[in-house]
């Protein structure tokens, strides 16, 4: 395995041929989006709801509140919510795992909507409920067009936080259900393997790929930011 | 009327995550702290926090991550300072960033080929006559790959607060007779706590919770309050020391939080 002989692309045939770990690439794909698309959702609605908290001291308690499972270690996270899930009575597996990743994003998206929705200028809501808008309309024709932006680079964020998790996982994942990461770990515990290789430069290639699409999304964010208030 | 009550509808899926993703975690935490091994009530968890075993613990990995945090520090603070003054800051900050986006697994176990009897170190070693040498599962192959994982969390802040320094300050610091020394200790650095501060915040408390690295590159040679909560939960099955264990962590974590409250000037 230490000698060198040349390039081959056997070990990802190899991969490609393991069921159990295309099994595993499917799971976290799965989870990885769902969670994605939970999380920026509530995340959202969170945003809202701290845009919306009328007095200063709720909003900076909602804020810290939101904070918390930012700044606290993944173990803690993991160890409270392997308590939480077992007093629940959720079977550890697929959806334990799935609650914990949408759980954990949720703050992140929270942070990249709230500038968005700071940004905006509360006359244009004004401006909507003069020309007619209900709630409704307010919520979906202005307010989510004007923080699109935001959730996108959320919803990027949380793909990303859960691609990456392993920690947190690795506490509520049991047995029969793994993540790629709680995978890689299993099998870096025995040592350095070929496919375990073959399977890093993937994962990599695909972080690479996501961390690409997240900064052209910002990017786009730099120029578009501004938009509500365009001078003539 | 009619949007204060959907105001409220989609307010509430926000608070109901609060209340159970956030609040109840750590109650359960402190609740769970307070039975022993065999489901009674007791005090004996934090009893048996306070006997030797737990504190020498404790104290082995608070050095750690002080060790960690201090060697990420002394080699964040020059490289964050060389990168403001590079020409393409923007792109050289990037260059660093990126490996902070790669599975955090990953980089452990490119470590693990690195560092291994047949990796890259040891043939080095042999070339340059020192032999083959055991490096991985070692406390020092622990603190460099720790060191080498913290030092973009470390750098982004400081780079930050020392992009946003004023350079004029500097240039009146030097006019009126300060030598670089003193600029920079009198100046920049004092100019710059705050980035320092949020660098310590982001290496300290997770170099105290690590418990991957120490299984995959210490080989169980260093323990660490997280590591010791991994242990107690997934395999002593302790949940009651576990959580003993996770209440320091936050305490400690809260302290060290309230130690380097960065608090906001007006600007």
């Amino acid at each position: 395995m230490f000698d060198f002989k040349g390039f081959s692309m056997q070990w990802y045939r190899e991969l490609f041929h393991d069921t159990r770990m295309l099994i595993i690439v499917l799971n976290t794909i799965i989870v990885a989006l769902l969670s994605a698309l939970f999380s920026t959702i509530f995340g959202m609605l969170g945003a809202l709801a701290i845009y919306n908290a009328k007095k200063r001291q709720t909003k900076n308690m909602l804020l810290s509140l939101n904070n918390v499972l930012i700044v606290s270690p993944d173990v803690i996270i993991g160890a409270s919510f392997l308590i939480l899930f077992t007093i629940a009575g959720v079977k550890l597996g697929f959806y334990s795992v799935l609650l914990s990743h949408i759980a954990f994003s949720i703050p992140i998206v929270v942070l990249m909507v709230l500038p968005k929705l700071m940004e905006m200028s509360p006359s244009l809501i004004d401006a909507a409920r003069d020309l007619g808008a209900n709630s409704w309309d307010v919520l979906t024709k202005v307010i989510i067009p004007f923080i699109s932006p935001g959730i996108f680079a959320g919803f990027f964020m949380a793909l990303t936080y859960s691609l990456d998790d392993f920690s947190v996982t690795f506490f509520v994942t049991g047995n029969g259900f793994s993540t790629l990461s709680v995978e890689i770990y299993s099998l870096a515990r025995r040592g350095i393997s070929l496919n375990i290789n073959a399977l890093s430069a993937l994962l990599f290639l695909v972080t690479l790929l996501l961390v690409v699409i997240y900064h052209f999304i910002t990017l786009r964010n730099n120029k578009a930011s501004g938009l509500g208030v365009q001078k003539r | 009327m009619e949007s204060k009550l959907s105001r409220n509808l989609y307010s509430f899926s926000y608070f109901l995550w609060i209340v159970i993703f956030v609040i109840l975690p750590i109650l359960l935490i402190v609740y769970y702290s307070l039975f022993d091994i065999e489901g009674n009530f007791s005090f004996v968890n934090y009893q048996k926090f306070f006997t030797a075993v737990y504190l020498k613990m404790t104290l082995s990995s608070f050095w750690y991550a002080f060790l960690i945090t201090v060697i990420t520090f002394l080699i964040a603070y020059p490289t964050a300072y060389l990168l403001t003054k590079t020409k393409h800051k923007q792109f050289w900050l990037l260059l660093i960033i990126v490996p902070s986006w790669i599975n955090l697994l990953l980089k452990a176990y490119a470590f693990l080929g690195i560092f291994g009897t047949y990796g890259v170190a040891n043939s080095f070693l042999k070339i340059i006559g020192m032999g083959e040498q055991q490096i991985l599962f070692t406390d020092f192959s622990f603190v460099f790959v720790s060191v080498y994982i913290f030092i973009p969390f470390m750098i982004l802040p400081i780079f930050n607060s020392l992009n946003e320094l004023n350079p004029t300050l500097l240039d009146a610091a030097r006019d009126l007779g300060a030598s670089a020394w003193t600029a920079f200790y009198r100046v920049i650095f004092p100019l710059t706590i705050d980035g320092v501060k949020s660098g310590w915040q982001v290496t300290f408390i997770p170099a105290l919770s690590l418990f991957m690295l120490t299984r995959l590159i210490a080989g169980n040679k260093v323990i660490t309050l997280g590591t010791a909560i991994e242990q107690q939960f997934l395999v002593t099955q302790d949940w009651g020391m576990g959580s003993t264990i996770a209440v320091f962590l936050i305490l400690i974590m809260i302290l060290f939080m309230f130690l380097t409250n960065t608090r906001k000037r007006g600007v």
